[in-house]
């Protein structure tokens, strides 16, 4: 697997897993893949896959219970709170790309209005 | 924190030219490392004196507290830039002169890896591709249970399907115990194993460290960071 973003490689993969847990591929008390497992399927050192690990458990996203793994939270709110910052990391994303296009957030919210009619 | 190479001062000239110009530098042990430059930047010259091929004109190199020589060459596993079976053999003469040459070499390992390499034991070592004669080296390399392992150059000239296959078995193979200190110049396809990388132009170490945090600090992955110390 090939990382595009100007960031590291922990950070990338951590935002990996929460995409999939997000999109419901993984769900609460779901087992990750082991350390040795995902650093294979990705082509990365598995002291990176370790840290992504460490960093999402002091997220409270993942817990590990020794010797069984690494699995997600059964934490709904947890979970619901990460596709809410998700969410709205993209929507501020677009924002500001659609302000260097030049549109005023008033055009902005008739545009997608407007797209969201036709997406129905 | 341990060291498996302690490099200080080292210098190696050919006649006039410097190859190697004062180099210090120390590995770490249990980390794979990527030491990387163009052509001609000395990783070679570099590999060649920590496997006691070439000698220092100049400083002090140690491998696990050794000078390199009998002692050293007995954990460290070394893959060369270009074949060094002899064309008369097969797959399994090849496994048959390594184990006879290293107490170290597991030959169970050897198996599993052809295995997963996909290279059958009756082949004969002068009809293999390029790419099979690196999957077959590396094996090699790789089923030592050295404390250090060298690699030049280990995906050259070999193509994705293969570089695929060398990269998991470099990942499968890793351990804690041990070390991987791997040249390359194709930045892209392997700044992902590195737990730390070392650039090294025209025989000077230009900048070192944790591959992770030089994608922090410097917001670009270590190919982009390769480019512009290397670019114009």
């Amino acid at each position: 697997m090939i990382f595009n973003d100007n960031l590291p490689i922990y950070t990338q993969i951590m935002n990996l897993i929460k995409k999939r847990v997000v999109a419901g591929e993984l769900k609460g008390g779901d087992k990750l893949p082991s350390v040795r497992e995902l650093s294979t399927e990705l082509k990365v050192n598995p002291n990176t896959i370790q840290r992504s690990y460490q960093e999402l458990e002091r997220e409270e996203l993942v817990f590990t219970q020794r010797g069984m793994g690494t699995f997600v939270t059964e934490d709904k709110e947890i979970i619901k709170e990460l596709k809410n910052n998700m969410a709205s990391n993209v929507v501020k994303g677009f924002i500001t790309d659609m302000r260097s296009l030049g549109f005023s957030p008033e055009e902005i919210i008739e545009l997608i209005s407007e797209k969201a009619r036709e997406a129905k | 924190m341990e060291y498996i190479i302690e490099i200080k001062g080292l210098t190696k000239s050919y006649l006039n030219k410097k190859a190697l110009n004062n180099i210090s530098l120390n590995i770490e042990k249990g980390k794979v490392v990527g030491i990387l430059g163009p052509n001609g930047s000395g990783k070679t010259t570099l590999i060649k004196i920590l496997t006691g091929i070439l000698r220092e004109s100049k400083g002090e190199v140690l491998i696990d507290g050794n000078k390199p020589g009998v002692a050293t060459k007995a954990i460290v596993s070394y893959l060369p830039d270009r074949n060094f079976l002899y064309s008369w053999m097969n797959v399994q003469d090849a496994i048959n002169f390594y184990k006879d040459f290293y107490r170290d070499f597991d030959e169970n390992k050897a198996y599993e890896l052809l295995d997963f390499m996909k290279l059958d034991r009756n082949m004969k070592i002068n009809a293999l591709s390029k790419g099979m004669t690196e999957k077959l080296n590396l094996t090699l390399v790789l089923s030592r249970n050295a404390k250090l392992y060298v690699l030049d150059e280990p995906i050259a000239g070999v193509d994705p399907v293969a570089r695929d296959q060398i990269l998991d078995a470099i990942i499968k193979n890793y351990n804690e115990d041990s070390t991987m200190l791997i040249t390359t110049h194709l930045v892209r396809d392997m700044e992902n194993i590195f737990d730390d990388v070392v650039f090294l132009r025209e025989g000077e170490v230009n900048l070192q460290g944790n591959a992770e945090a030089l994608r922090e600090e410097r917001n670009m992955q270590i190919d982009d960071l390769y480019k512009e110390i290397f670019g114009e």
